[in-house]
């Protein structure tokens, strides 16, 4: 491998840009593909899917055998609301290996004191956002019950094709927020992606059993994306 | 994660930078119960030391010791570990799985 390459590569992983290595291993020649880089045809497909994925792959083409090694960032974890659920998820998910912030634009809730170690923004989602964008790396908890903070950050992480959004609240409630989201204009199947009621259906009742419930549920939903060819 | 001193292609880039010679090995294929995933790395310098992972443990020794010889003649090498043949195998993985890694000289 060129050295350049390894320095471009560790550059690009860095700054959380995803980015593959495709290596012939017939003469050992290797080059960087960046999303949307135009490849030969025959290799679009298992490109695009690496990078759906997150999976590397070996490939037989025309003989020639390629090695496709897909580097993504590490998944984030955004969650809107600095209450109790959040107080235990935050602590879970860093250590599950998320890398979490927590949004919230009440400070009597966003206090550092009660977020010890985390990293919280006591501001509105939708300014937050602005300044560091949800990508499909990253999931969303919106976990505050209140539709001025939650519904502006569930419409960007529709919007942003985040792999994970969930939100807190009972089918009544929920019920409510989709009519909200449809009438602000978003379309029914982005809707649907929605998790709620939040959480993978453990009875959990306190709210840390609530928060092992969000947790796992953003990892099945991190580890079994499904992969949408273009 | 990948600022971790640890983390392996960061060591490569580091130890190149340094003047040392480093060959990258890499799990590219794996079969049946494999301990570390396709993509992982396993970086190795000319003197045998090494940062990263390509199996629980289980093969390392090997892989170091094929690194070292890509190091001096600069062609890439394809390994394969398993348990396929139980009298057949020296250096395996417990797990029962087969792995198929790698190994290039870096520059």
């Amino acid at each position: 491998m060129d050295p350049h390459l390894l320095k471009e590569l560790n550059v690009a992983r860095t700054s959380r840009n995803a980015v593959l290595m495709l290596t012939d291993l017939n003469d050992g020649g290797s080059r960087l593909i960046r999303p949307g880089d135009v490849v030969a045809e025959d290799l679009a497909g298992p490109v695009s899917r690496a990078f759906q994925t997150g999976k590397s792959a070996t490939v037989e083409m025309g003989g020639r055998t390629y090695f496709l090694n897909v580097h993504v960032p590490a998944a984030r974890l955004v969650i809107i609301g600095a209450v109790h659920i959040s107080q235990a998820l935050a602590p879970m998910a860093t250590m599950a290996g998320f890398d979490v912030r927590v949004i919230d634009p009440r400070s009597a809730f966003a206090t550092a004191e009660r977020f010890v170690g985390v990293d919280l923004v006591a501001d509105w989602p939708a300014d937050d956002l602005s300044r560091q964008p949800l990508d499909a790396y990253t999931g969303l908890a919106a976990v505050t019950h209140d539709p001025k903070i939650d519904d502006d950050a569930l419409a960007a992480a529709l919007e942003a094709g985040c792999f994970y959004v969930g939100a807190l609240g009972s089918r009544k409630t929920h019920a409510k927020r989709v009519d909200r989201l449809l009438a602000s204009g978003i379309d029914q199947q982005a809707v649907e992606r929605i998790s709620a009621p939040i959480g993978l259906d453990i009875g959990a009742a306190s709210p840390s059993e609530i928060a092992v419930a969000i947790l796992a549920e953003l990892i099945a939903h991190l580890r079994t994306r499904e992969v949408a060819l273009p | 994660m990948s600022s971790n001193l640890h983390d392996p292609l960061n060591a490569a880039e580091r130890w190149k930078g340094e003047g040392r010679d480093v060959a990258i090995a890499t799990v590219i294929e794996t079969w049946g119960s494999a301990p570390r995933q396709v993509g992982s790395h396993l970086v190795i310098d000319g003197d045998g030391n090494f940062e990263g992972s390509v199996s629980g443990g289980c093969v390392e020794g090997a892989v170091v010791t094929e690194a070292v010889e890509v190091i001096g003649h600069g062609k890439a090498r394809i390994l394969e570990f398993g348990v396929a043949d139980e009298t057949a195998w020296q250096v395996g993985l417990s797990c029962g799985g087969t792995i198929r890694i790698y190994v290039e000289r870096l520059g």
